[in-house]
C-alpha cells in the first residue's frame, strides 16, 4: 500500500513547496521587485591609474603601459570578413569563430572579450581597420612597464585578482590588478587608490541612455599615489651587474636614516617577464627553477651563519660586560685547544700575541674563542645566564627576529639561548667550550644579509639603528619619515676600538683588496662553512664569501653586507664587490677598472653545478 | 484505430501535454525576442523550431499510438542497445558544445542521444522487471538493474554531462514501486544529507551534528522497542564520519571550482551576486519582480535585458514567473503535478508489469526534471543544467518526452486489450 502512495505524495509535497516558495518570492517579499529596478541601472567602475614608482633621485622605476582588449557585442555584429579579422588580430579563423559563438551563447547584448592584452603596436594595425567590423571595439587597459629592468625582487609584480583574493578582500572584483609581491603588494593601497563608480540609466534593451539622475550618486575615484623609494637606481643596477653569474645577496643601507640603498638578490629575473599575456607561463618557469630559485630573495629570506663578521659583535659584548678591555691579550699557536683533544684552527702563526685590535684585523679565532668563553662564563651567574645576557645584547642589534621593514617577505634568523642548549644537551650538560663555535659566527647562529647590513649600520652609527625601510616618500605627502632610533645595549664608547679594528682589516688585514684611495673603509671578512643534503648525505660545499663594510669611517654614508654563495673566502668575491659599490656610491664612478673587470667577468656557475653533477667533487679549490 | 480506442485515449493528459508545450513555445519566443519583430512561426527562430518539433512529435506520436502494444515489449532490449550505441558513438562522431560532447550534428539541427537514452533505459528496466522470475528482493535482479542503469549513466558522465546523468536517479521511483527495499532510498537520502551537512559546516561541527542526529534517532527508536542495540548506531556514526571526511576531500580536491561554486551558492556560503551566483540571483529577481499577475507577454524587463543567461533553456521558468506572475507559475506547477500523478494513477490500473514499470519510469523522469529545474530556478537546488520537460527550448528533449508520453498513452488506452 505504502508503495502505491509514496510517489504521488512526494510529487504533491514538491509542488506545494514550490508554490510556497513562489508565494514568498512573488507575493510577500518585495525586495526582489526593487532589485529588478536596480537592474535597469548599470554601475560602471572607474579605476585611477596605478601609481608610479621612483628611486631616491626621482628616476623612474615602474610606470604603466596601455594595452587593448578587443571586445564584441554579438547583437551588434553585422556580416564581416572573418578571415581578415582573424588575420589582423593574429588568431586562427576557427579560434575566432569559437570565441564568437561562446560570446553569443553567453549573451547577445553583453560585451565579451575576444582577445585580451593586445600590444600598442598591434593595436595601431587594428585601429586602422576596426571600422569595417561593426560590433567590435577596442578597450584600453593598463599594464606595468619597467623602463629599467632591475630590482624585481624589491618591486614585486602585479597580477589579476582571483576568487581567493576576493574572499579575503571584498574591494576587488575578478580580473582587477593587484600587487602580488614586494613593494607592489606592501603598498597596494597607496598604489591602487580607490576605484569610483558611475551610474548609467539603461533602457529595456540594456543600452545605456545617459547618466543616472544626473550623476548625483556617482562616486569619484580617489587618486593613486606615486611612491619614491629609498633605493638608488644606479647603485642597484651596479650591484646586480656585479653579482651576475653568481649567487648571493647585497644589502646597502644609509646608516643615519635606515634607508635601504640597494637590495640585490642573484640570480634574479627581468620584471618585464611578469607582465602581459606571457605572465603565467613565465611565472611557472620561474617557480619551477628549484635550483637557482630566482623568486627567492637572498637578501631577505636566505639565512646563513654569519661567520667572522660576527666577531665584531662578540668583541662589543665582551667590552660591555667588562670581561676584557682593549689591551687583553691572548697567545695563538696557529690555533688552540679549547678542550681536551679539541683544537680550533687559526690563520695566525705559531706564537702570535693578539690584543683586541689585532685580534679583529687578523680575525684570530683563538682570541675570539677566549673572549666568548669569558662572556659566557663570567658575565652572569653560570653559563645559562651568560648565554642569555649574550643573546639580549644581540637582540638589541635586530638579530634573531624580523626587522620590520616594509616588504612582505623575510626570515627571523636565529640566536640560541640557554633553554635551546638545555634542550639539546641534557640540562647542565653543556659548558662554554661546548658552544664555542658561536665565537666565530659559525655554530647555531643564523642571520639574513639584511640583518647583517643592519648591524653593520649599527656599528657605523656607534650604537643605534633605524629600522631599515624602502619607502622614502609618497606623492600626497602622507608618509612620515621613520626616525625612531633603536639604541643598543652597548655603550657608544666601546665602538671606537672595534671600528678601529675594522679599519685595520681593510688597511692591513684580511681585506686589503677593499682599500679605496681617499676613502676610509671599515670592514670585516667572513668565510662561512656550509652544508647541504645531497640524496640524504650531509655534504660540505665550498665556503660562502662574506663581507660587511661601511664608509667613510667617520660620518658613514653607506653600510653594507655582501654574500656570495660558495665564493670560498671573504676577500675573494664579497670584499671587492662591497668596495666597488662603496666607490661607486661615494664618488659616482669606479676608477679601479682591473678589479671591476675581474668581478664583472667572474663566474661561479661551474661551482654551483658541482653538487648536481652526480660526480665526486672537491671544495675550496 | 477504432472509435473505441479514440474514446479510451486519456484526452485530459493530452490537453495538459499540449498546454505545457504551448506555454513553452510562447515563453521561448519571449525569452529570445529581439526588437525586429519576427513571427512566432518563423522556423529559423528558436520558438519556430520548437513549434516544428511539436509538429514532428505529434506526427510520430500518432504513429506510436497505432503500433500494437506487444511490439514494445519485444522492442525493449533493442531500443536499449541502440541508445547505448548512440551514446558510445558520441565519442567518435559527436559535436562538442561548451565543453561537453553530447550532440550529433545532423546538418540543420542537432540531436542529443542522452535524451533518447532515457526511453531506451525505461524500456529495458520495464522489460526486465516484467519478466516473472525477476524479484527486486534478490540481489541478482538488483545487480542487473543497477548494471542497466550504470552503463548509460557512466557514458553520459564521461561526455561530460553529469547533470543529464543525475536524471537516472529517477529510476528509484519505479524500483521502489516494484519492491525495492526502502532502506536503499533512506541510505541514498542520508548520504545526500551528509554531503550537504559536511559542506555547510566545518568538519568538526559536521561530526557533532551527525553524532547528535544518530543519538536522537537511537533514543526515538529505543522508545518504540527496547531491543534496539546501540552498536549499529555507533557503527553508522563511524561510517558517516568516514563519509564526511571523504566528501570533504573530494569536494576540495577532486571537484572543479565551478561545481564547488554551484553547491556553495545553494547552501548559502557565497553571497556574491555578480559572480558565481549570478544566474540564480538574476533568476530569483526576475521571478520576484513578476508579482501576482506578471508583467505581461513580452513585457518582462529582466527577460528583455538578457539578465538571465540560458533563459530559453534551463531558466525558462524565470520568464514564466516574470511575465505571467504567480498565476502563471502556479498554473505550470499545478499542471506538472496533475500530469505526474495522472500517469501514476493510470499506471496503477495496468495489469502488465512491463507497462506499469515503464509508465512509472516516465513519471519518475518527468518528476526529477521538474524537481531539479524549477528547484534550481527558485534557488532551492544546486545549479544542474537540465531542461524543464515540454517547456525548455530543445528539440531532442521535447521529442523524447513527447515519445514517452505517447507510448504511455498507447499502453494506457490498450490496457484491457491483453489477455
Amino acid at each position: 500500500m505504502i508503495r502505491k502512495f509514496f510517489f504521488p505524495t512526494i510529487t504533491l509535497v514538491t509542488a506545494l513547496i514550490f508554490i510556497v516558495r513562489l508565494i514568498s518570492l512573488q507575493l510577500i517579499n518585495s525586495s526582489y521587485k526593487s532589485l529588478s529596478d536596480d537592474n535597469a541601472v548599470i554601475e560602471n567602475e572607474v579605476f585611477p591609474e596605478r601609481g608610479y614608482i621612483y628611486d631616491r633621485n626621482n628616476k623612474l622605476l615602474v610606470s604603466n603601459q596601455p594595452v587593448y582588449d578587443l571586445i564584441a557585442i554579438p547583437e551588434n555584429i553585422t556580416a564581416f570578413d572573418t578571415l581578415q579579422l582573424a588575420k589582423i588580430i593574429n588568431i586562427s579563423k576557427s579560434e575566432l569563430q569559437d570565441k564568437l559563438s561562446t560570446a553569443r551563447k553567453f549573451s547577445m547584448k553583453l560585451p565579451y572579450v575576444i582577445v585580451n592584452q593586445i600590444s600598442k603596436e598591434r593595436n595601431a594595425i587594428i585601429q586602422e581597420k576596426i571600422w569595417k567590423f561593426t560590433g567590435f571595439y577596442l578597450q584600453k587597459k593598463s599594464l606595468r612597464e619597467y623602463p629599467n629592468p632591475i630590482a624585481s625582487n624589491i618591486l614585486g609584480y602585479v597580477s589579476e585578482v582571483n576568487r581567493n583574493d576576493m574572499k579575503k578582500d571584498d574591494y576587488y572584483s575578478l580580473g582587477e590588478p593587484t600587487g602580488r609581491q614586494g613593494i607592489e603588494r606592501y603598498y597596494e593601497d597607496l598604489l591602487r587608490g580607490v576605484k569610483g563608480k558611475k551610474f548609467f540609466q539603461k533602457d529595456r534593451f540594456n543600452r545605456i541612455i545617459g547618466s543616472y539622475e544626473d550623476g548625483i550618486y556617482d562616486i569619484p575615484s580617489k587618486g593613486a599615489q606615486n611612491l619614491i623609494l629609498t633605493l638608488d637606481l644606479e647603485l642597484q643596477e651596479y650591484g646586480e651587474k656585479l653579482l651576475r653569474n653568481k649567487r648571493g645577496g647585497i644589502v646597502a643601507i644609509e646608516p643615519e636614516t635606515g634607508e635601504v640603498l640597494s637590495l640585490v638578490s642573484a640570480p634574479s629575473y627581468d620584471p618585464n617577464l611578469l607582465v602581459g599575456r606571457m605572465r603565467s607561463k613565465n611565472y611557472r618557469n620561474l617557480t619551477l627553477d628549484s635550483i637557482s630559485k630566482p623568486l627567492f630573495d637572498r637578501g631577505l629570506q636566505a639565512q646563513y651563519a654569519p661567520g667572522s663578521p660576527f666577531k665584531t659583535l662578540n668583541a662589543l659584548i665582551a667590552l660591555q660586560e667588562g670581561v676584557i678591555n682593549s689591551n687583553t691579550t691572548y697567545r695563538c699557536n696557529h690555533g688552540h685547544f679549547y678542550a681536551r683533544g679539541m683544537f680550533m684552527d687559526c690563520h695566525c702563526k705559531y706564537g702570535t700575541y693578539n690584543n683586541l685590535l689585532s685580534g679583529i684585523f687578523r680575525s684570530c679565532n683563538t682570541y675570539f674563542a677566549n673572549i666568548y668563553r669569558k662572556i659566557i662564563d663570567e658575565s652572569g651567574d653560570g653559563v645559562a645566564e651568560g648565554v642569555n645576557i649574550w643573546k639580549k645584547h644581540l637582540l638589541s642589534f635586530g638579530l634573531g627576529n624580523y626587522l620590520g621593514y616594509d616588504l612582505p617577505v623575510g626570515k627571523k634568523g636565529f640566536i640560541p639561548d640557554a633553554s635551546y642548549y638545555d634542550y639539546w644537551y641534557k640540562k647542565g650538560g653543556w659548558k662554554s667550550a661546548t658552544i664555542v663555535s658561536n665565537a666565530i659566527g659559525q655554530g647555531e647562529i643564523l642571520t639574513t644579509p639584511i640583518q647583517m647590513a643592519n648591524f653593520t649600520a649599527t656599528i657605523a652609527n656607534r650604537g643605534f639603528y633605524i629600522k631599515p625601510h624602502f619607502l622614502k616618500s609618497v606623492s600626497n605627502g602622507t608618509f612620515k619619515t621613520i626616525n625612531e632610533k633603536k639604541i643598543t645595549t652597548i655603550d657608544s664608547i666601546h665602538f671606537e676600538t672595534v671600528i678601529d679594528g675594522m679599519y685595520q682589516v681593510v688597511e692591513r688585514g684580511t681585506a686589503r683588496v677593499a682599500r679605496i684611495p681617499g676613502i676610509e673603509v671599515c670592514g670585516k671578512t667572513g668565510t662561512v662553512e656550509n652544508f647541504v643534503k645531497i640524496e640524504g648525505v650531509k655534504t660540505q660545499l665550498t665556503d660562502h664569501s662574506m663581507f660587511i663594510a661601511f664608509a667613510p669611517k667617520d660620518n658613514p654614508k653607506i653600510a653594507l653586507a655582501v654574500l656570495v654563495e660558495n665564493g670560498y673566502w671573504g676577500a675573494r668575491w664579497a670584499a671587492p664587490i662591497a668596495s666597488l659599490l662603496i666607490e661607486k656610491y661615494l664618488t659616482g664612478e669606479v676608477k679601479r677598472k682591473l678589479l671591476e673587470n675581474r668581478i664583472l667577468n667572474g663566474n661561479l656557475l661551474a661551482e654551483y653545478e658541482k653538487p648536481y653533477s652526480g660526480k665526486p667533487f672537491l671544495i675550496n679549490e | 484505430m477504432s472509435n473505441n480506442f479514440i474514446y479510451r485515449l486519456d484526452w485530459w493528459l493530452i490537453l495538459i501535454y499540449l498546454f505545457l508545450v504551448i506555454v513553452g513555445i510562447v515563453n521561448v519566443y519571449s525569452a529570445t525576442y529581439t526588437e525586429s519583430l519576427e513571427s512566432i512561426f518563423d522556423f529559423s527562430q528558436l520558438a519556430g523550431k520548437q513549434l516544428l518539433f511539436l509538429f514532428i512529435s505529434i506526427f510520430l506520436g500518432a504513429i506510436i499510438l497505432g503500433i500494437n502494444i506487444k511490439f514494445f515489449e519485444h522492442f525493449a532490449t533493442s531500443s536499449y542497445i541502440t541508445s547505448i550505441l548512440l551514446l558510445i558513438g558520441l565519442f567518435f562522431f559527436g559535436k562538442t558544445v561548451s565543453g561537453a560532447t553530447s550532440w550529433y550534428d545532423l546538418g540543420g539541427f542537432s540531436l542529443q542521444p542522452s535524451e533518447f537514452a532515457k526511453i531506451g533505459t525505461a524500456m529495458m528496466i520495464a522489460g526486465y522487471l516484467g519478466k516473472f522470475q525477476s524479484d527486486l528482493k534478490k540481489s541478482k535482479t538488483l545487480l542487473k538493474v543497477i548494471g542497466y542503469l550504470l552503463i548509460p549513466f557512466i557514458l553520459i558522465v564521461l561526455q561530460p554531462d553529469p547533470g543529464s546523468a543525475l536524471v537516472y536517479f529517477a529510476f528509484f521511483i519505479p524500483l521502489l514501486r516494484e519492491g525495492l527495499n526502502f532502506a536503499y532510498l533512506i541510505i541514498f537520502l542520508s548520504l545526500l544529507a551528509l554531503f550537504f551537512i559536511t559542506l555547510s559546516f566545518k568538519l568538526s561541527t559536521s561530526i557533532g551534528i551527525i553524532g547528535i542526529i544518530t543519538f536522537v534517532i537511537y533514543l526515538i527508536l529505543k522508545k518504540f522497542s527496547s531491543k534496539i542495540k546501540i552498536w549499529p548506531f555507533i557503527l553508522t556514526f563511524i561510517i558517516s564520519i568516514g563519509f564526511s571526511f571523504s566528501v570533504d576531500y573530494i569536494f576540495n580536491n577532486l571537484f572543479e571550482q565551478r561545481h564547488r561554486d554551484r553547491i556553495n551558492v545553494v547552501i548559502g556560503k557565497t553571497l556574491d551576486s555578480k559572480g558565481v551566483g549570478y544566474n540564480i540571483n538574476q533568476s530569483k529577481i526576475a521571478i520576484g519582480s513578476g508579482g501576482l499577475r506578471g508583467k505581461g507577454f513580452l513585457q518582462g524587463t529582466q527577460t528583455k535585458g538578457d539578465f538571465v543567461p540560458e533563459q530559453q533553456t534551463d531558466y525558462i521558468f524565470s520568464t514564466i514567473g516574470e511575465e505571467w506572475g504567480f498565476l502563471g507559475g502556479f498554473l505550470v506547477i499545478l499542471m506538472f503535478g496533475i500530469l505526474i500523478i495522472r500517469i501514476i494513477i493510470r499506471a496503477e490500473k495496468q495489469n502488465s508489469k512491463f507497462r506499469r514499470v515503464f509508465s512509472y519510469g516516465v513519471a519518475g523522469l518527468i518528476f526529477i526534471h521538474f524537481f531539479v529545474n524549477i528547484g534550481m530556478t527558485l534557488g532551492m537546488v544546486p545549479t544542474i543544467g537540465i531542461p524543464l520537460p515540454f517547456i525548455s527550448y530543445g528539440g531532442s528533449s521535447l521529442l523524447a518526452f513527447s515519445l514517452m508520453i505517447f507510448i504511455h498513452l498507447n499502453f494506457d488506452a490498450n490496457r484491457l486489450n491483453e489477455w
